[in-house]
């Protein structure tokens, strides 16, 4: 190996979340160092990558905090902007740029929202849960904040694989749904396992004061699954695509209401 | 004599049916309705070119026990409303390109 080639600046990493290589390229080498470290545990080693984004970092004055969320399909691309960043991505071509200061949770949200369109695709979705293996079946905690889904994570056993408490990836493969871990965290502040396992439920948080697990008609399944899915753009086709995803993923996981006082106990009931 | 009031079904919706119910979500602000067996009975019956009080006369008032004034009072209330969330689109005139797409009849 030829010294310039030994000394060669890292120019890009490659975070892998679902299956799905995303190659980030920034000429900031603090900047890749704080995204390897955001992103532990789904760097991927192969310079492999399905998607591909160009990062410009702008100075850190010029974030502008209270400037809200828009996502918006133009000229055959997604652009997605808020107060600390802009980015625009083609699907087609799966290149894409983002503007933002040097801050991982702002490319965050970008990640958030591109495997958004990218699961839609396939007929997952991420969704306001929190997720975790155990015995080789995940299964998934969903509802407001507040409802339980970081407590389900923390009151998690020794034996249990947590995959997020905050967003769980969601996957179809065939007739079956798969739980996926993700870097995507809420109050837990800990990146979930980069594990994957079929989807035994999805449990509908209530706080009380006993633990139990009751059916609920399709129909409020349907209704709570699409309160919980997060979806960013407004474009009909895209709606469609989600909507269509929650009623077949209804029609083949069981959705139940899970009913829990916040101890450990809780997880006697998936085993 | 009231106008005949025409309906036609959004592009910027998704629908689906679920059971005797139907769901309904626009695509503009993610807002969902669950529509009743009636009112689903009427939703897949909206083409934009035939009257709201034909639809009702023929679909509500011929499968269910209600006189048609009462019916189409009702249905004028249903369809403005989700008319104001952009779910439909109302005119005095027939609606000449059929708006809703297939997949709202599922």
């Amino acid at each position: 190996m030829s010294r310039a080639t030994a000394n060669k600046r890292k120019s890009a990493v490659v975070v892998e979340i679902g299956g799905v290589p995303i190659r980030l390229h920034c000429d900031n080498a603090v900047f890749l160092e704080q995204i390897e470290e955001r992103y532990a545990g789904y760097v991927s080693s192969s310079s492999h990558a399905g998607v591909d984004f160009e990062i410009h970092l702008a100075p850190p004055d010029t974030a502008s905090g209270d400037e809200a969320l828009e996502v918006k399909w133009e000229s055959g691309h997604w652009l997605m902007k808020r107060g600390d960043f802009r980015a625009e991505w083609n699907p087609y071509s799966l290149q894409g740029r983002i503007e933002q200061t040097i801050n991982p949770f702002s490319l965050d949200s970008v990640l958030r929202i591109v495997h958004t369109f990218l699961l839609a695709r396939e007929g997952g979705f991420l969704l306001h849960a929190s997720s975790a293996i155990r015995n080789g079946s995940a299964f998934l905690f969903s509802g407001v904040s507040g409802a339980g889904k970081t407590t389900m994570a923390r009151l998690a056993p020794p034996d249990v694989v947590v995959l997020t408490d905050e967003a769980s990836y969601v996957t179809r493969r065939g007739r079956e749904y798969f739980a996926v871990g993700t870097p995507f965290f809420g109050e837990l502040a800990r990146v979930g396992a980069n594990e994957r396992a079929p989807v035994e439920g999805l449990y509908l948080l209530a706080k009380g004061p006993v633990n139990k697990i009751e059916p609920i008609d399709r129909a409020d399944a349907v209704r709570a699954l699409l309160r919980n899915i997060l979806f960013f753009a407004r474009e009909t086709d895209f709606v469609e695509m989600v909507f269509d995803a929650a009623f077949d993923f209804v029609d083949r996981v069981p959705i139940r209401r899970l009913t829990f006082t916040p101890n450990f106990r809780v997880w006697e009931m998936f085993i | 004599m009231k106008p005949s009031l025409f309906v036609a079904r959004s592009k910027a919706i998704a629908a689906r049916g679920l059971g005797p119910e139907t769901m309904v979500m626009s695509a503009t602000n993610s807002t969902l309705f669950t529509l009743n067996e009636v009112a689903s009975v009427i939703w897949r019956s909206i083409d934009g070119t035939t009257p709201l009080w034909e639809i009702v006369a023929r679909e509500v008032c011929a499968n269910y026990d209600v006189a048609l004034d009462v019916a189409l009072e009702d249905a004028e209330a249903v369809v403005r409303g989700l008319a104001q969330h952009g779910i439909l689109i109302l005119s005095e005139k027939p609606i000449p390109v059929a708006i809703g797409s297939s997949r709202a009849d599922q």
